[in-house]
Formats: structure tokens, C-alpha cells, sequence
């Protein structure tokens, strides 16, 4: 285990600064004036473009202004927004709100994934099976763009069974919409990989080995067979995280809620560049360390990946 | 000669009584993977839904006045989400532009977007594949750690941050900067699927026949390998397609994608949901239209990998 978190690490830091550095790259290439391009259409003055000078380092070479921009992201420091406000702190008062989101999101997309994985694969080919199959493919192509503004439309709006939009601090039932609007995402995914890996275990020998010593159908499913079929599935919650960060910018724009998505897609819409480029770097960021916390959870819970 | 007869005796009644033949006479030619494929292919509705959807949905870009009639900048603030009336058939957004018009119209952009992006991510992803996968070594190295550190970026993150960098001028509709971004960011699982079949091809007798005849890296890439490696990265570039049409939607709803008087179905979600209290239309319509040629690129691929890939069946 010691030497396959060795070795995790080190690809991190490979990946790490690969990955910040193309972010980074993207950011000021193809520029002939990268401060313009930071503050979008509106016109700069002579004190705001010394700042952001200073603030970018664009006096120094490239690869020292990534040195000076790695080592604010590395010490919180994500600079000021072009309204003024710092970046780290509308971080700070953004994150709460995303978190809970997701985590919701997260839980009713695991939630019913693997209990219609399990169903759907217990009986393959059943109808059951099939209308699962037809619907996560449905689910699967819908873009949030899609899904979000028509599901408040119909469940918000029209109906009236949620809020349509949440304010600040919004609680957990308005916050129920959206989260199933992100759980819709993700979970296609999750229940397919599911249905998968149970119908492999289920012709595995040790399943057969369970039956054979008396054991009940329940007792095979749920303690033999989920606990060997939901390492792959733990796997896609990295993966998964991605989606719902892109979902996030979306659906919070779309319901209203003041997470890190909505300053987000409003620093998009003002053409706030200081904005838009500290938050893309922290969601990076944070997207990193929790890819390599689920690699490292992976190898615990299933011994072959250490050994390869 | 007799025994020829014979054959044909005791078959003719089998034709002749409508009980189902056994599959002996079909297996009599052999059918390549392809021959093989496509008879699964005709069989699946999945894969007849999805064509019939992508043929009106490129009609619809190729050639929208078949649809519609209506101009869909022929907007008049006097009918501002009035009702549907004559050849508008959806009604009239904020700006009172016909809806159905605007969105058949819609469907060109999101098309060539979706195209012309895929087609930019299929090339480099075929050749950074062929070649990481062919020459292997430090070669696959260096390109599969650059491939590693591509997908370490969320997609959606990177796509907003190029794209609008790459259209800083206002005055661009931001078409080349949403197919540019699209190209230059989605081509690694391309890439990912060329490479590993490309390295379990390139071990076969085939090849090594090729190689002892002669033939140079480029005509044994290019002529033996690539075709028996395709199947794969083709169903890949299908699904990619569907998925690049909804991301640029995603990118003009953001307000990075397509911009100014551009007509595209994520700008038509975007300025629509505000409204949609006053009125559905102009957010229902586009909305189904882009998810529905979402929805038919990725059954395409779908079911075209169903039929390829044996072990699903």
C-alpha cells in the first residue's frame, strides 16, 4: 500500500502541474493583450491595468508568472475580482451552499442507482431491465442546459411541488429540485456500471459457493455481491465530480442559488476575467485532490489495484 | 449431379412451408464483422429511431426553408410572446422572432458546430492514438501523460475558460472559437480508445506479413492497422458528436458559445428561462429540439457499439 500511495503521489504532482499549467496557459494564450482580454469589453484604466500588471506579474516571463500564480493558488491567495471584492473570501461565502448541493445530488444519485442497478440486474433482460436501459440512455444525452430550465419550468413553475428559485442560504427542500436536476447527471452513469459489475458477480464462483452453503438470496446480494460491485462504482464518484461541477454552473444560474457556480457563471456573464480565472483554478484544484482521495480509497478497498 | 438434386429437393420444402429455417443456410458465405454488425444493426429499433431523427435533423440544417417559410430575424417587439398565429406555430419570444422559425433555423449552427468539432478532435485523436499506440516506448509515454493531464481538467472548466479567450472581439458570433474549443479539448478519449486498439492490433500475423514485405511504418499504420482499429474510435467520434452539439449549447447558455445575433438553441434556453413564467414556448421548443438531437446521436452510437462489441450481446 506504502509504495502504491508513492507512486500515486508522484503522478499527482506530474498531473498537478500539468493541469495548471494548461489551465494557466489557456488563460493568457492567444492574447495580443491579455489585460483586455481580462476585463472583457469594458474599457481599463491606467491604475487598473498597473494592477492587474502587478497582480499577473505580465512584466516578468511565462513561466514566472505560472510560478507566481502557482504559488498564490498554493497559499489561498486567489486575487481581487474586477468589482473589487477578494476572490478567496466570495470562495469562502460560496462554497457552503455548492457543497450541500452536491452532496445532496451525490446521495440521491447513488441512492437510486444502485438499488435500480441491483433490480435491473438481478433480472437481466427483464422488462424492468429494459425500460431501465432505454431511460438511462434518455437521461445520459440530456444536457443540464436541457433538464435544469425544464424541469423548473414543469415542477417549479407549472406545478408549483418545489420553489422555482431559492435565495441566499436556501434550505434543504428548496434545494431538493436542483439537487435532482444534478442527480439526473450523474446517475445514468453510476446505475449502468451497477447493473454491469452486479451481473458479472453474479456468475462468479464465490456467489455460487454462498447459495450453496444455504445462505438466503438477501443475505448473497447484499453482503457478497454489492460489496465486490460497488468498487467500480466508487471509482466514478471522482469522475462524477467533474459532472456536477459543470452541472453546478448551470443549474445554480438557472434556480437561483448563490453557490460557487452561480458567481461563476455571473463572472462569465460580467466578464469579470480575475473572477472567472480563480475559480476555474480552485474548482481545478479541488477536482485533483479529490480524484486522487477516491484512487487512494479505491486501492484500499480492493487490494489487486495495489499490486499492479 | 444427382446428389445436387437431392440437395435441392429436400430444401425446396423446407422453403416452401413458412417454418422458421434453421441458420444453417445463412452461415453457408462466411460474413465479415462488418456483414455481421449490420445485420444486428437492422434488427435494432434504437438504431432506426436515431436515424430517422438525424436525417430530419440535417435536413433541417441543410436546407430549413423546407420547414418553415418564416424569416427568424424578422423579429417585431409589437408581438412580444404573442401567441401562436399562422405559420408561427410555437408563438413569439421576447423580442416577438417567430419560435419555430428560430428554432428550426437553430439546428445549422448546432450542427456544424458538432461536426466540424469532431472532426478536428477526430484527426488529432487518430493521430496522437496511431502513433502512441504504433510507436509505443517513450513515445506512448510522453503522449499518454500528456493525454492523463488533458482529462485531469473538467471539460466544461477548460471549454469556458478558451472559449472565450478566443473570442475576445465582441463583434464575432463566436462560432470559430466554439468549434476550436470543442476540437482542441474532447479529442483524448478518442485518442485513449485508437491507442488500445491499435496496440492489440499491431501484434497480429497480418502486420508482421506486412512488415516482412517491406511495407514502411506509414503504409502498415495507414493500410493494415488503422482499418482493424477503427470500429471502435468511429461509435466514440458518433457519441462525441451528440455530446459536443450539447456542450456548445451548455457554452452559448453560459454566454462563451455562440453570441451576438448568432441563432443557436443554447442562446434561445438562455434568454427563455427567465421568461418562462410568462411564457413556455420559447423555452420548451428549443430546449426538446437540442435534446432530442442529443438524444439521437448518442442512441447512433449506441447501438452501432452494441452491434461491434460481441461481448455485450
Amino acid at each position: 500500500m506504502f509504495r502504491y500511495i508513492v507512486r500515486r503521489l508522484l503522478q499527482m504532482v506530474l498531473t498537478f502541474f500539468g493541469a495548471t499549467f494548461v489551465v494557466f496557459a489557456l488563460m493568457f494564450a492567444n492574447q495580443d493583450d491579455p489585460l483586455q482580454a481580462l476585463a472583457g469589453e469594458r474599457p481599463i484604466t491606467e491604475s487598473q491595468r498597473q494592477a492587474l500588471t502587478e497582480r499577473y506579474h505580465l512584466d516578468e516571463p511565462f513561466i514566472a508568472q505560472y510560478w507566481h500564480y502557482m504559488k498564490g493558488m498554493l497559499t489561498g491567495d486567489f486575487g481581487q475580482s474586477l468589482t473589487g471584492r477578494q476572490i478567496g473570501d466570495m470562495l469562502e461565502a460560496a462554497w457552503p451552499v455548492t457543497f450541500r448541493l452536491a452532496l445532496l445530488a451525490a446521495v440521491i444519485a447513488a441512492v437510486i442507482a444502485i438499488v435500480a442497478g441491483v433490480a435491473s440486474a438481478i433480472r437481466r433482460g427483464g422488462t424492468f431491465d429494459n425500460v431501465t436501459l432505454v431511460f438511462t440512455l434518455i437521461l445520459l444525452s440530456m444536457p443540464i442546459v436541457v433538464i435544469a430550465p425544464l424541469a423548473q419550468l414543469l415542477f417549479g413553475i407549472q406545478l408549483g411541488w418545489f420553489p422555482p428559485t431559492s435565495g441566499a442560504d436556501p434550505s434543504m427542500w428548496a434545494l431538493l429540485l436542483p439537487a435532482l436536476v444534478l442527480a439526473s447527471s450523474v446517475f445514468a452513469t453510476q446505475l449502468r456500471v451497477t447493473r454491469t459489475s452486479v451481473a458479472e458477480n453474479l456468475r462468479a464462483d464465490y456467489v455460487r459457493t454462498a447459495k450453496a452453503k444455504g445462505l438466503a438470496f438477501r443475505r448473497v446480494i447484499s453482503v457478497h455481491v454489492l460489496r465486490n460491485s460497488l468498487i467500480p462504482v466508487i471509482t466514478l464518484i471522482g469522475v462524477d465530480l467533474g459532472n456536477l461541477m459543470a452541472g453546478a454552473i448551470v443549474t445554480e444560474g438557472v434556480f437561483n442559488i448563490p453557490g460557487v457556480g452561480f458567481n461563476l457563471a455571473r463572472g462569465i456573464r460580467t466578464e469579470d476575467g480575475p473572477l472567472v480565472v480563480g475559480f476555474v483554478s480552485a474548482l481545478v484544484i479541488i477536482f485533483l485532490i479529490v480524484n486522487l482521495l477516491v484512487d487512494l480509497l479505491y486501492a484500499a478497498l480492493d487490494p489487486r489495484i495495489r499490486y499492479e | 449431379m444427382s446428389d445436387l438434386n437431392s440437395v435441392t429437393a429436400a430444401e425446396a420444402p423446407d422453403q416452401m412451408s413458412m417454418q422458421p429455417r434453421p441458420r444453417r443456410g445463412k452461415q453457408d458465405k462466411p460474413r465479415s464483422l462488418a456483414g455481421d454488425a449490420w445485420n444486428d444493426l437492422r434488427k435494432s429499433k434504437i438504431f432506426w429511431v436515431a436515424i430517422v431523427l438525424v436525417v430530419v435533423v440535417l435536413l433541417m440544417a441543410a436546407w430549413p426553408t423546407l420547414f418553415t417559410s418564416a424569416d427568424p430575424r424578422d423579429c417585431a417587439l409589437s408581438r412580444k410572446f404573442a401567441g401562436p398565429s399562422g405559420g408561427a406555430i410555437f408563438g413569439y419570444d421576447f423580442q416577438g422572432c417567430d419560435v419555430y422559425a428560430k428554432t428550426i433555423y437553430g439546428a445549422r449552427n448546432s450542427i456544424i458546430v458538432g461536426m466540424v468539432s469532431t472532426a478536428i478532435a477526430g484527426v488529432i485523436g487518430m493521430v496522437v492514438g496511431l502513433s502512441a499506440g504504433f510507436f509505443g516506448g517513450s513515445v506512448d509515454a510522453v503522449l499518454s501523460r500528456f493525454i492523463d493531464i488533458m482529462l485531469a481538467i473538467p471539460f466544461l472548466l477548460a471549454g469556458i475558460v478558451l472559449s472565450s479567450r478566443l473570442s475576445a472581439d465582441p463583434n464575432d458570433d463566436g462560432l470559430i472559437a466554439v468549434i476550436l474549443t470543442l476540437g482542441l479539448l474532447t479529442w483524448t478519449t478518442g485518442a485513449r480508445v485508437m491507442r488500445s486498439a491499435v496496440i492489440s492490433s499491431k501484434n497480429q500475423d497480418y502486420v508482421a506479413a506486412g512488415r516482412m514485405l517491406g511495407a514502411g511504418p506509414g503504409r502498415l499504420m495507414l493500410r493494415h492497422i488503422l482499418p482493424n482499429s477503427i470500429a471502435a474510435f468511429i461509435v466514440v467520434l458518433t457519441i462525441l458528436l451528440g455530446v459536443n452539439i450539447g456542450v456548445e449549447a451548455t457554452l452559448s447558455f453560459l454566454g462563451v458559445g455562440l453570441k451576438g445575433d448568432a441563432i443557436s438553441w443554447g442562446i434561445a434556453i438562455s434568454e427563455a428561462t427567465g421568461t418562462a413564467r410568462v411564457a413556455a414556448a420559447p423555452l420548451v421548443w428549443p430546449a426538446t429540439f437540442l435534446g432530442l438531437t442529443v438524444l439521437a446521436f448518442i442512441m447512433l452510437g449506441d447501438a452501432i457499439r452494441d452491434a461491434f462489441d460481441p461481448k455485450l450481446r
